[in-house]
């Protein structure tokens, strides 16, 4: 590194400056006040811990994406969480231990080695809900009403959802009694929809008609809400574990409507993300000008397993710096007020008053005057008749 | 991604054989790319457009959301990696051949043969898969004069007559993958934009007579 570039950040590692920052944090409070109206606990899990917690149920996924290093105390591997839903999974069934349903949320920087998605960030600020101990389709409503609610919060309009169930695929796999390496090849192709690989792959693979026929259509069930009676049809030999998963989905999906009669919901029937923990339901919301999902969850009922108590969990997150990016622009109005740098205790009162009262208050630095409008104030404390008064800036001309 | 379709294509062949599939869907650009300027074409659909970018781009546009759809080569794909996209729709068109190609006499001196391609990541992996260690040179074009010169043992390129090899003492030698063009969808304007995207992508595959 050259003295020219030593202020360079490393690749996808962002630092948030004014006004951004201060919108951050308002949204940040925003909606921990939100998650607190509906139940949810703040955790606040640890920046760093040891890489087999980090990595254990949910996180086989997150091996690539986490930064390792050698705690020198102990001399085992660290991880720098990159998600931090495993870790508050381990804080409920480990520390916790509650029985019944437990409500916690988080909010924190993760690290990734590689940026996912565009806008290319590597250290994304997770925000999100967990919902542990029940197991029906309320809780998987109640956590994806809430992922609306943040997005209607920040200002994001016109979300759409996309809603799939990872049983469907996991039971036709069953079904048809593909192994491992059949498994992971198919799932890699649906992950692409790439039906031309799909039906020359399970043509040399001769499966059982219906088995074919039924993971064939997979790639197709995409669309509207038709797609489940249409799923229903083409689906109709598989067996009980398939129906049930889609009648989750209309149960969820006609609760969810009485609340946003309005929201357009995609059914994605192909859709896998995270397969290897998610159980049950996932669910993805997206937004007009953003290529992917902005706030994404499902249900992952095994993942507390090896914490010793496997308990039911559905949950979403999402990256507060993307919802801000996405935010309409807020007019900035400014409030504040500026004040002389005059020795005076009467001042010194006022100021704090003002302080006090929430007003933002600008104090002049001697030999250091500046422009008050420069500073965001709008008004000045001034002196009349030995009160200080708070007066509104004098306008002045376009040529000054 | 608003309201406006936005299809992503490359010049020559591909644009030249996917003309014929976007009018099955009733679109049709409004200039040609090989005589205008222009970077972004209108349709006879006004809330369809058209942009027209270097075939290595078309994956990277459409991952994005630059482009809602787009037709990238199979070859192009499988070095991209195909992440963040779906690829539904064989398009049967600028049909060819990813080849190893060399001079079939050729005896590596090194343990290591040493391969020029611009298919890079495809090339390690479809060597490794076989066992096989390479060292790989990436090169943007011209990939037949690498082996005349001495620069590498073998090439990896599309191969489509053959002709270019055969004039230059080349033959092809092993097939990697055959190559189509696909129809490549952005995964999230399958789902915001999924009624309009499934009628053009039913109406390209009629043509296409899958």
């Amino acid at each position: 590194m050259t003295a020219e570039d030593r202020w360079l950040l490393p690749e996808g590692i962002e630092e948030i400056l004014p006004p951004a920052a201060g919108r951050m944090e308002r949204l940040r409070r925003e909606l921990l006040d939100l998650y607190e109206s509906w139940g949810y606990e703040l955790v606040i899990p640890p920046l760093i811990e040891f890489l087999e917690s980090l990595l254990t149920g949910a996180g086989n996924d997150l091996e690539l994406q986490t930064f390792k290093l050698t705690d020198q105390l102990s001399g085992r591997m660290m991880g720098v969480r990159a998600d931090m839903t495993p870790q508050v999974a381990r804080i409920d069934a480990h520390l916790l231990k509650r029985s019944g349903p437990v409500r916690l949320c988080y909010m924190g920087t993760v690290l990734r080695t590689r940026a996912d998605g565009f806008g290319g960030s590597r250290s994304p600020y997770q925000a999100g809900v967990e919902l542990y101990g029940h197991r029906g389709h309320e809780s998987d409503l109640e956590v994806l009403m809430l992922m609306l609610e943040t997005l209607q919060a920040v200002g994001i309009g016109a979300v759409h959802l996309d809603l799939g169930h990872v049983a469907v695929f996991r039971a036709l796999i069953r079904q048809a009694g593909l192994d491992r390496e059949r498994e992971g090849l198919l799932f890699e192709a649906l992950q692409r929809k790439a039906l031309p690989e799909i039906r020359q792959q399970l043509a040399v693979w001769a499966l059982p008609m219906p088995c074919e026929q039924a993971l064939l259509a997979l790639a197709e069930l995409n669309g509207g809400p038709e797609v489940l009676d249409e799923a229903d049809l083409r689906l109709a030999a598989a067996g009980e574990d398939v129906r049930d998963a889609l009648a989750t989905l209309r149960r969820l999906m006609a609760a969810l409507l009485r609340r946003w009669p309005e929201l357009p919901v995609h059914i994605d029937l192909a859709e896998l993300r995270g397969y290897h923990y998610h159980t049950g339901v996932l669910f993805a919301a997206y937004a007009p000008g953003q290529g992917q999902a902005v706030a994404q969850g499902g249900r992952y009922d095994e993942i507390a397993q090896v914490f010793g108590r496997a308990r039911p969990a559905t949950g979403f997150s999402t990256d507060l710096a993307t919802l801000l990016r996405l935010a309409p622009a807020a007019a900035v109005t400014a409030h504040g007020i500026y004040a002389p740098s005059v020795e005076d205790a009467a001042l010194e009162r006022r100021v704090a008053k003002l302080r006090n009262r929430g007003e933002r208050v600008i104090r002049a630095l001697p030999g250091a005057e500046a422009v008050p409008e420069t500073l965001g104030c709008d008004r000045l404390l001034v002196r009349r008749d030995g009160e200080w008064d708070v007066l509104p800036l004098p306008t002045r001309s376009a040529h000054e | 991604m608003s309201a406006t379709l936005t299809i992503a294509l490359s010049k020559g062949r591909i644009f030249k054989e996917t003309l014929p599939l976007l009018a099955a869907a009733a679109i049709v650009p409004a200039d040609d790319p090989e005589t205008s300027r222009k970077l972004i074409l209108d349709t006879n659909q006004p809330d369809v457009k058209l942009v027209i970018i270097r075939a290595t781009d078309v994956p990277t546009y459409v991952q994005y959301g630059a482009a809602d759809l787009g037709v990238a080569g199979k070859d192009v794909l499988l070095e991209h990696g195909g992440e963040g996209l779906y690829e539904p729709l064989d398009l049967n068109i600028a049909r060819c051949r990813l080849m190893v190609a060399g001079d079939p006499n050729h005896r590596p001196r090194l343990s290591r043969p040493r391969i020029a391609t611009k298919y890079v990541n495809t090339t390690r992996r479809w060597f490794a898969d076989r066992g096989r260690q390479v060292e790989v040179i990436k090169l943007y074009g011209s990939m037949e004069l690498a082996p005349l010169v001495g620069l590498a043992d073998y090439i990896v390129d599309v191969v489509d007559t053959g002709n270019t090899l055969k004039a230059n003492g080349l033959a092809p030698l092993e097939h990697i993958a055959d190559i189509s063009s696909r129809l490549i969808v952005n995964k999230a304007a399958m789902k915001m934009k999924h009624a309009r995207i499934k009628a053009i992508m039913a109406r390209m595959a009629a043509a296409v007579g899958v």
